[in-house]
């Protein structure tokens, strides 16, 4: 297996230029949404909104603004997180999710048969069917690319290097250091989300945010699906014996009860 | 707030819904079918139960294929396309459901000609030795069961498996539609039954039966709704309204109706199955429709 890859995305650095929204695109030659017809969101500048099978790289815009007009935009460049234990991977049942020598997590188009299992499984709601494939789709973190020996679109593409695109071991080191620049230089809040193996056994594409996660749309404690299936399938079997002995009961022979 | 609150939905809507709900009954039929022959009861009811099931469980397979992105590749599910080896997660209900659905599909078709056997309309003696009393009948309708109760379970687990609010935030929702199941299921059959004459102990065995289980589903749902905490409030809307109103018509009504012998027809069973299809609804269509 070659060395695990991923994103070292700081959001500090991002001045929203959705340069890799584009670059995404244009690489994997996604569609555009609604037929091309312009659609806006009303109340942000962001008019893309979600990540989904169209849509594998999403600038969020994080307007923060009190009555006195004193305030703050946070950005961030999302996309899938590839995360070393993939809530999409556990479910899908046709064996379409794969991790790849990257230690990426990839949708095979061509085994997928649209099921969806995986866009509810997935912790963070980065997957979505792509409507020309039929098929579910996220970022692939440039597999081809990667394949052949170049960096992902969106990282290649970002002109104030807030997505860093390398080897884990490497962002992990990047990432620490200019964490502790801008706690030298009072941004206390600052801290990295995901870096650690304590989060789905560690985002490949991890963050580093100014604020809560929840403000940014990013779930507080992800987890995986597979949390429930023990105690889901337990009550079930216990349900099943209710049933069983409900109906040993009623259909046991009382007599002539008949009327 | 949850975390189940920051994810996608899969957009599981009305054909998700109507399978919930057809294979709820295709399996409590068969289950039914087969704890009525296990008892002796009147045979109507026990063929009643194989003829439903069959036709009903493939009418499941068609809804599910249908609602995939790619119908074509829904083989995908069992075997996979690229070695042609069976495709089997049994971490993941879909998949293991996927199985399930297919065993029990299986069975529920040898019960089935077993009955046509057993009726004369299939013109093959043989066939008969598919049901009971025969050893190979008694083996094809335990299976059958086993399999039955799994796939009226399977889909409420499959809801928990995931990431999506109330869904994920609970592990009681394969035990409610476990009991929904045999609680529809009976209902169809009294209603059926009814309708082609079977009345007697037979009848009176499976509305006590479904009264029992009607008082487990209200405890079921209790619990369901106490171990999701907080996120039950997201049902402080019309889902809400629309579960209270399940509970009222759909369990207790049909329970006070079936208390008084005077009353009892058709309009009882009719509305247990109607809370069992608002019962799915409301599970399913609240999460979709929540970020």
């Amino acid at each position: 297996m070659a060395e695990a890859m991923g994103f070292f995305t700081d959001t500090t650095v991002c001045i929203g230029c959705k340069a890799c929204e584009v670059a995404c695109k244009e690489w994997n030659q996604l569609p555009a949404a609604n037929g091309g017809v312009r659609t806006l969101s009303g109340d942000s500048y962001d008019n893309t909104r979600h990540l989904d099978g169209i849509h594998w790289r999403h600038v969020k815009f994080i307007e923060q603004f009190s009555a006195d007009r004193q305030g703050r935009w946070l950005m961030m460049s999302d996309n899938c997180k590839h995360c070393v234990h993939a809530g999409c991977l556990e479910v899908c049942p046709t064996g379409a999710i794969i991790r790849t020598e990257f230690d990426t997590v990839d949708i095979q188009s061509d085994a997928c048969n649209g099921c969806r299992d995986c866009i509810g499984a997935c912790p963070f709601g980065v997957i979505g069917i792509n409507p020309v494939s039929g098929t579910a789709q996220k970022c692939t973190l440039c597999y081809d690319r990667l394949k052949g020996g170049l960096e992902p679109a969106c990282s290649k593409a970002c002109p104030t290097r807030s997505i860093n695109f390398g080897t884990i071991a490497d962002l992990k080191q990047m990432a620490q250091a200019r964490l502790g620049t801008l706690h030298r230089a009072g941004e206390t809040g600052a801290f990295l989300y995901g870096a650690d193996d304590r989060t789905l056994g560690g985002l490949n594409s991890f963050y580093l945010l100014v604020d809560a996660p929840e403000v940014y749309g990013l779930p507080p404690d992800p987890k995986l699906p597979s949390r429930n299936l023990k105690s889901s399938a337990i009550w079930s079997v216990v349900g099943s014996v209710a049933l069983a002995l409900t109906a040993l009961v009623s259909f046991r022979n009382r007599g002539s009860r008949d009327v | 707030m949850s975390s189940t609150f920051f994810t996608a939905s899969p957009h599981w809507r009305w054909l998700i819904l109507a399978y919930f709900f057809f294979g709820g009954l295709a399996a409590g039929s068969y289950f039914l079918a087969t704890l009525l022959d296990l008892f002796g009861k009147d045979r109507r009811l026990v063929r009643l139960g194989y003829l439903i099931a069959f036709p009903v469980v493939c009418l499941c397979g068609l809804l599910l294929t249908v609602d995939l992105g790619r119908p074509l590749r829904f083989w995908h599910m069992l075997v996979q396309s690229e070695t042609f080896y069976p495709m089997l997660k049994t971490y993941s209900p879909m998949s293991s459901g996927a199985w399930a659905l297919l065993g029990f599909g299986a069975c529920a078709f040898l019960s089935f000609v077993a009955v046509l056997a057993e009726r004369g309309w299939l013109r093959w003696p043989a066939l008969r030795r598919l049901s009971t009393p025969s050893a190979v009948g008694r083996l094809v309708t335990a299976i059958g069961t086993f399999r039955a109760l799994y796939v009226a379970g399977y889909t409420g687990v499959l809801l928990a498996v995931s990431n999506r609010p109330i869904w994920a935030d609970t592990t009681l929702l394969g035990v409610t539609f476990l009991i929904s199941a045999a609680s529809t299921s009976a209902a169809l059959l009294i209603l059926l039954g009814g309708w082609g004459g079977v009345t007697g102990d037979s009848m009176h065995a499976l509305e006590r039966f479904d009264r029992a289980v009607l008082v487990l589903e209200l405890l079921a749902i209790a619990a369901l709704i106490v171990s999701l905490g907080r996120v039950a409030m997201v049902w402080r809307n019309g889902w809400g309204v629309l579960l209270v109103a399940m509970v009222v018509g759909g369990i207790a009504f049909p329970l006070v109706m079936g208390a008084r012998a005077s009353v009892r027809g058709s309009l009882a069973p009719v509305l247990v199955l109607a809370g069992g299809l608002v019962l799915r609804a409301v599970i399913i269509f609240s999460s979709d429709g929540l970020p």
